[in-house]
């Protein structure tokens, strides 16, 4: 089995610099980490490598600092990786990125699966998977919770979805988006670590893939961020204190009165 | 021409709710550009009644195409089918609802027909000079809001988070038609096949169109403890949330956690109870309409973004708070 993982690497913290030019991150203001999603498409990948055998090659597309995420896979038990760096694909939308990434893909030759993060909790638009099968014309399956049974052929898996779970068996090669839901991530191991500490990874330019700069980054990009503003949260809240019987039942009372000012009460109440 | 559409969703051959709240956003839109508004239905033997719905609901014309392997979503079959119809009819816009479903057809089709998607949006409207779709929507757990734009591909495309917009009410005077869309067997694409499904804990309405949300956290203490806010939910007519710590201690199922690694939602009501409201978790309900928080300590994060807080021991205020309740809806 030949799993390919991309993983994005995200800043630590939730607030991050923007550019209010470009539109864009300004990566270096906080430490970077993997993308506390993309662990757990990591570890579904080591798991199925562990079962059956195979490789796993973790591929990221970032700024130069971003091999410290790769490293972090491979002392997770991935055994190589690809990270891809150039002025040109800066600014990329989910549509340059996931074409960039799918051209590197493809040049690695027979993948069976790829697995990749429900979302990154920056950009947050969980459209790079699917974009991924999309580009490499492979079937989908997102929302990934659970792996029932993975042959050379196919794989029957569950997807979480609004209402339930779904079954779905797809012929390989396939790529998933996964969720928490599916496996407990692993830390990297001392081995690893050393393995990590000691490993060059190959990085990839725009000329490397043989791509035109028309089709990436900003200039490839069909999206455009025209305006970034931080919500104002302007919420005076009314605090009651409720800490014995009396205050507690007046409490309720102003509660009760706030619900029924809002309309919120009696909606399934007759229920 | 200029036309908006929308995707609207079934399940089980049932129009789902964010469908309508499509139409309400897709109709604001085109009347502005004073332009007609479409929708897209895919699917298997849909009643005439629900295509009609979608009428009195907004849409101008409704383009339905019927298959049985149209039944469940199967992404590279929908986005087949997406594809031809945008090709055919050049949409100016194509909406659908920021879910499961949308969230994958739609980045699937938009590498295929080479155009920006934006995902997951709050607020839409239409540029004065150029007529371009202004697209506004939370990144960066919420952290901050990015308006985006598509300036030379078509269509324009976005996924519109449920519950950020009121369906129009039924008005059964508005007229427009039904396109049966004749089914191309080459659509068909067996590489994903869709096996069986089975409803989480028999509870089909989900935590991202509920319009109350009432949520547990590690304040409850024991798995046993968490009763009450199922209990609570239960009387509000609300669904049941969680926080991370919640669900990792077992109390609830991860479906239900809200926050950066868990649900991102947008209910009238969102009641946190026994939450500190740690940026991971505040990142999900940012764009909650109000928020409510029990809590005993008055320092609590959670009192920073909310807009009425009961400070006290939740273990005395919820059973006083359900009794009061019960007696209300017996009432009613
Ligand atoms: C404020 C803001 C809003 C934005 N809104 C949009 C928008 O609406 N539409 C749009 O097209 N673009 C948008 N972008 C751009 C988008 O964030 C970037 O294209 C980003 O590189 C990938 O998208 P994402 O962070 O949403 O990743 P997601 O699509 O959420 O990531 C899903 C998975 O894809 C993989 N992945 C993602 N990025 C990489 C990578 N660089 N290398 C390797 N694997 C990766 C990981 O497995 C990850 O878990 C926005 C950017 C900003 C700053
Ligand atoms: C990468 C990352 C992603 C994360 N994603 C998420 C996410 O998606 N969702 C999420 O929720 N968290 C997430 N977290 C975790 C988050 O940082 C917090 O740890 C978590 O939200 C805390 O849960 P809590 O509020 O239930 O518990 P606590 O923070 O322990 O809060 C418990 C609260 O209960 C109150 N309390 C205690 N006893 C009583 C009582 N008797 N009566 C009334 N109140 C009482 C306390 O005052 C306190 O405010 C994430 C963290 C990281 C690092």
């Amino acid at each position: 089995m030949y799993i390919v993982v991309p993983i994005k690497q995200v800043p630590e913290t939730s607030n991050v610099q923007m550019d209010k030019e470009t539109g864009t991150m300004i990566r270096s203001a906080s430490e970077a980490i993997v993308n506390p999603l993309d662990l757990y498409a990591l570890e579904t990948a080591l798991q199925i490598k562990e079962r059956t055998g195979g490789r796993i090659t973790v591929i990221t597309m970032g700024p130069l600092g971003a091999a410290k995420v790769l490293k972090e896979a491979i002392a997770m038990g991935c055994d190589d990786a690809i990270h891809l760096s150039d002025r040109a694909f800066g600014g990329s939308d989910t549509w340059a990125t996931s074409y960039t990434l799918a051209s590197a893909i493809r040049k690695l030759g027979k993948v069976d699966l790829v697995i990749a993060g429900e979302r990154a909790t920056d950009g947050d638009t969980g459209q790079v998977g699917p974009g991924l099968a999309s580009w490499l014309d492979m079937g989908l399956v997102t929302y990934t919770s659970h792996i029932e049974e993975l042959t050379d052929t196919y794989l029957i898996a569950e997807r979480l979805l609004e209402e339930g779970y779904q079954k779905v068996k797809a012929t390989l090669p396939v790529v998933l988006t996964v969720v928490k839901e599916i496996a407990i991530p692993r830390l990297p191991t001392l081995k690893g670590k050393k393995r990590a500490m000691h490993m060059t990874i190959p990085l990839l330019g725009a000329k490397d893939l043989g791509l035109e700069n028309a089709d990436l980054g900003l200039l490839g990009s069909p999206t455009r961020v025209v305006k970034i503003e931080s919500p104002k949260i302007s919420r005076a809240c009314t605090v009651v204190k409720a800490t014995d019987d009396s205050s507690i039942q007046e409490g309720i009372d102003k509660l009760m009165l706030f619900l029924a000012s809002k309309e919120l009460l009696g909606k399934g109440v007759a229920k | 021409m200029n036309e908006i559409w929308t995707l609207s969703e079934q399940h089980g051959g049932k129009l789902k709710d964010v469908s309508f709240e499509l139409l309400a956003r897709g109709r604001a839109l085109a009347d502005t550009l004073q332009s007609q508004l479409c929708t897209v239905v895919l699917g298997n033997k849909i009643d005439d009644k629900e295509l009609e719905s979608l009428i009195f609901h907004g849409a101008d014309t409704v383009f339905y195409v019927e298959n049985p392997c149209l039944g469940d979503m199967v992404c590279e079959i929908y986005a087949m089918v997406l594809a031809y119809l945008v090709g055919e009819y050049t949409p100016h816009v194509l909406l659908a609802a920021a879910t499961t479903t949308g969230r994958s057809v739609l980045p699937y089709l938009a590498v295929k027909i080479h155009t920006g998607l934006t995902a997951d949006c709050t607020d839409l409207a239409i540029e004065k000079e150029t007529g371009n779709l202004l697209q506004t929507r939370p990144a960066i757990g919420g952290n901050i809001m990015a308006t985006i734009k598509t300036p030379n591909h078509r269509p324009q495309m976005a996924t519109v988070r449920p519950k950020s917009y009121k369906a129009l009410a039924e008005d059964r005077s508005r007229s427009g038609k039904v396109v049966r869309v004749a089914w191309n067997p080459e659509w068909n694409d067996t590489r994903v096949q869709v096996l069986s499904y089975r409803e989480e804990c028999g509870n089909s309405s989900s935590l991202e169109e509920a319009d109350i949300v009432v949520s547990g956290g590690k304040g409850l203490k024991k798995r046993e403890n968490f009763r009450l806010i199922e209990e609570l939910a239960d009387s509000l007519g609300g669904q049941v949330g969680a926080s991370r710590d919640a669900v990792d201690r077992g109390w609830a199922s991860y479906p239900h956690q809200v926050g950066l690694s868990g649900k991102t939602i947008s209910p009238k009501l969102y009641l946190a109870v026994g939450i500190s409201g740690a940026v991971q978790h505040l990142a999900g309900i940012k764009t909650a309409e109000y928020i409510v928080a029990i809590n005993s300590d008055e320092h609590a994060n959670i009192l920073q973004v909310a807009d009425f807080a009961l400070v006290g021991d939740l273990f005395a205020i919820l059973p006083q708070l359900l009794r009061r309740l019960g007696t209300q809806g017996g009432e009613k």
